[in-house]
């Protein structure tokens, strides 16, 4: 069977257009909460990229940190991740989930037994932030003994040479860092810009998706939709806070936000 | 896991940058893999660059003042009445503490990559202050981050690094302290590494910044030895060298020129931060057996929750709030070339009133852990072991803490 974030990319393909990702922090700001969430926007968004709060984060902004402490704070463990995913495929079976995270928290869980339940809660990829090429060579096997796709994450600063090697050992999808931040920052490079800097990773292999992400908002992602697929993170985490400081649903808020995105890409 | 002789330990991880196979290496997102190997060619270069070790050389003697004294505390050994108890005073250096020379050859190697910022992180405020001081002195620009509970905590290195024109960033997240300060100044590095230069104000971090850090500190033993054979004529048959470990660049500067004795002969202990005696909050990871975690782009041991949560440390000393610890002592620990305890807050300002009753000297509350440990154990010990003790820095910074702790007589006016 094809693994659903395979799917998800034929299926935005057809349509001619990216594919729309989300990054919501799970257990943000309660378990149901999160859970919620997930279930309203997969409407709009075709992978839902599902945070594993950490609270030693050294690549993510302040909308993303605030989630995450937030999160941590009202008592998320691994487990009730693996609980919240697996609900949420109870609801919707088919659509693929992405867990994000730092790889300290996997280690202390044990590599096989993560990815164990990963697969049966219904994980359908990661994304490890601190665990980099060649480092992730062992767990990224791993992972595709497991159907799970182990995503690699490519940056500005990684050189030609590297991102040959990298893209040789990648799965079917990579994630491509739009520019030098943190998750969360303003869009420093111009659309344009990024986008020539996509285009030279495809063009290492073509069949493989990129996805572009970091500073993504309303504003900026009608710009850049010659892409596989468009993440956008900060922005929703955003949503959920100034939602919660206005004594707002973030359910139907964030739910706006997401659709209103993907309107722009249509 | 084995020590290896004849090789500087910095020198002893594997390809992946890993000691003993599992401690440190490089858990860093990917937009910082590239300045990281850009770092580490340089200081491999550099360090075999006999032009540039003359010109270290010159800044360390002319600017920060090398050799920094060895003493021995008469009357101190006198009081506790078994082991000679000496003092490796490196508070002498410029700007008061160990943290000059990692911040001197950060800053050399940035002059050198052409970089014009520097940023740091700071717990007790000497890293922080140290690298202003070295960037005002090679032209850089110079950002500190440090926990806001420290910047309360340690006013006199925070109104030095202002002096001195650094910029300092409070960090608010997390528990306000050094861990956050070195998140947050990693962050900053990830969206700024095109432009900026980042050190590491300890042994930690990812494995090049453990090694260019005790690579530097290691001008405490290289001292120390030649001092010691002036001394005695040769090393001692029985010495032992106390010092405090938070991240422990100190400590392992201390050691790092010993490393190839027999622990017989030369004994290395190191002493962390065991925090208030009626708190179960600590900072000492290797006394209380914590288990391997990453921290900060390296695997160690690591204070933390089942999840994989860093937590919480409570203590005193503010250079030694710190969760994790260097690869390099995991290492040492691990290897049983080192051992390792923890000196409670109390113990601490006990060895600090003592000291300085006793003695023309104010180490600042980290080293006053070592002084902890190493009376109690002198008393205990033959007349003819030298124990020694770096006095790594100077307490003027804690100041506030001191009076409020011990009274106002504790603390002088300079
Ligand atoms: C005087 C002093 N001693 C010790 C330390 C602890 O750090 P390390 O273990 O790296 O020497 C600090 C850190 O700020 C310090 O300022």
């Amino acid at each position: 069977m094809l693994n659903p974030i395979s799917v998800a990319f034929i299926k935005a393909k057809q349509e001619n257009r990216p594919a729309l990702l989300t990054y919501t922090v799970a257990g943000d700001s309660s378990k149901k909460q999160s859970l919620n969430i997930l279930k309203s926007i997969s409407k709009n968004a075709d992978i839902l990229e599902v945070g594993v709060p950490h609270n030693t984060p050294v690549a993510d902004g302040s909308q993303i940190q605030t989630s995450a402490y937030r999160a941590i704070k009202n008592g998320i463990k691994v487990n009730d991740i693996f609980k919240i995913v697996k609900d949420f495929k109870k609801f919707h079976k088919n659509k693929p989930i992405i867990l994000m995270g730092y790889y300290n928290m996997i280690f202390q869980y044990g590599e096989n037994k993560f990815l164990n339940k990963c697969n049966l809660s219904g994980v359908n990829g990661l994304i490890v932030v601190d665990l980099p090429w060649p480092e992730n060579k062992n767990f990224a096997k791993k992972c595709k003994k497991k159907s799970i796709y182990f995503i690699q994450l490519l940056s500005p600063t990684t050189t030609t040479k590297r991102l040959k090697k990298i893209i040789k050992d990648s799965h079917p999808m990579s994630y491509f860092i739009s520019m030098l931040s943190t998750t969360g920052g303003k869009l420093k490079v111009s659309p344009k810009e990024i986008i020539k800097n996509y285009n030279k990773i495809k063009k290492i292999n073509p069949k493989k998706k990129v996805v572009i992400g970091f500073g993504i908002t309303e504003k900026t992602i009608g710009k850049l939709k010659s892409a596989d697929g468009l993440v956008v993170g900060s922005a929703i985490c955003k949503e959920i806070s100034r939602s919660l400081k206005h004594r707002q649903n973030p359910v139907t808020n964030v739910s706006k936000l997401v659709k209103k995105l993907k309107s722009k890409i249509l | 896991m084995k020590l290896k002789k004849g090789i500087p330990v910095i020198d002893q991880g594997n390809k992946l940058g890993f000691w003993g196979g599992k401690f440190g290496g490089n858990f860093v997102p990917e937009t910082l893999k590239k300045p990281i190997e850009d770092l580490e060619v340089l200081f491999n270069k550099l360090k075999k660059d006999k032009k540039f070790i003359q010109e270290r050389d010159r800044y360390f003697k002319n600017w920060i003042g090398v050799p920094t004294r060895f003493i021995k505390l008469e009357n101190l050994t006198r009081h506790v009445g078994g082991a000679q108890i000496w003092s490796k005073v490196v508070s002498d250096a410029n700007g008061g503490a160990h943290k000059v020379y990692n911040a001197t050859v950060h800053c050399l190697l940035a002059k050198r990559s052409g970089k014009k910022v520097i940023i740091g992180d700071t717990g007790a405020g000497y890293a922080g202050k140290m690298l202003s001081m070295a960037a005002k002195k090679f032209g850089l620009k110079c950002k500190i981050f440090m926990g806001a509970k420290d910047i309360a905590r340690q006013q006199p290195n925070v109104k030095a690094m202002k002096k001195n024109g650094a910029e300092v960033v409070p960090v608010y997240s997390g528990s306000q302290t050094l861990v956050d300060a070195v998140s947050e100044c990693m962050r900053f590095w990830v969206a700024n590494c095109d432009t900026t230069a980042m050190c590491i104000g300890s042994t930690v971090g990812p494995a090049v910044f453990v090694r260019i850090c005790g690579w530097s500190t290691s001008q405490i033993s290289r001292e120390l030895k030649v001092q010691l054979i002036d001394e005695f004529g040769s090393i001692p048959k029985k010495l032992k060298l106390y010092n405090c470990v938070g991240g422990g660049s100190s400590s392992f500067g201390f050691w790092n020129e010993f490393m190839d004795y027999d622990k017989r002969q030369c004994e290395f202990i190191g002493v962390e931060a065991g925090g208030p005696a009626k708190s179960k909050k600590h900072a000492a990871p290797l006394t209380y057996g914590s288990k391997i975690g990453i921290l900060h782009g390296a695997a160690q041991y690591v204070n933390q929750n089942s999840d994989g949560q860093i937590e919480e440390t409570e203590s005193i000393s503010a250079g030694l709030d710190y969760p994790g610890i260097s690869p390099l002592h995991c290492f040492l620990k691990d290897t049983k070339r080192a051992r390792y305890t923890a000196a409670s807050d109390e113990q601490a300002l006990n060895a600090y009133k003592l000291v300085t009753k006793f003695e023309k000297l104010r180490p600042s509350l980290e080293p006053s852990h070592a002084f902890a440990v190493a009376i109690a154990e002198s008393k205990k010990l033959s007349k003819d072991t030298i124990v020694i003790v770096n006095s790594c820095g100077d307490a003027y910074k804690d100041r506030g803490i001191l009076e409020k702790r011990l009274g106002k007589k504790y603390v002088k006016s300079n």
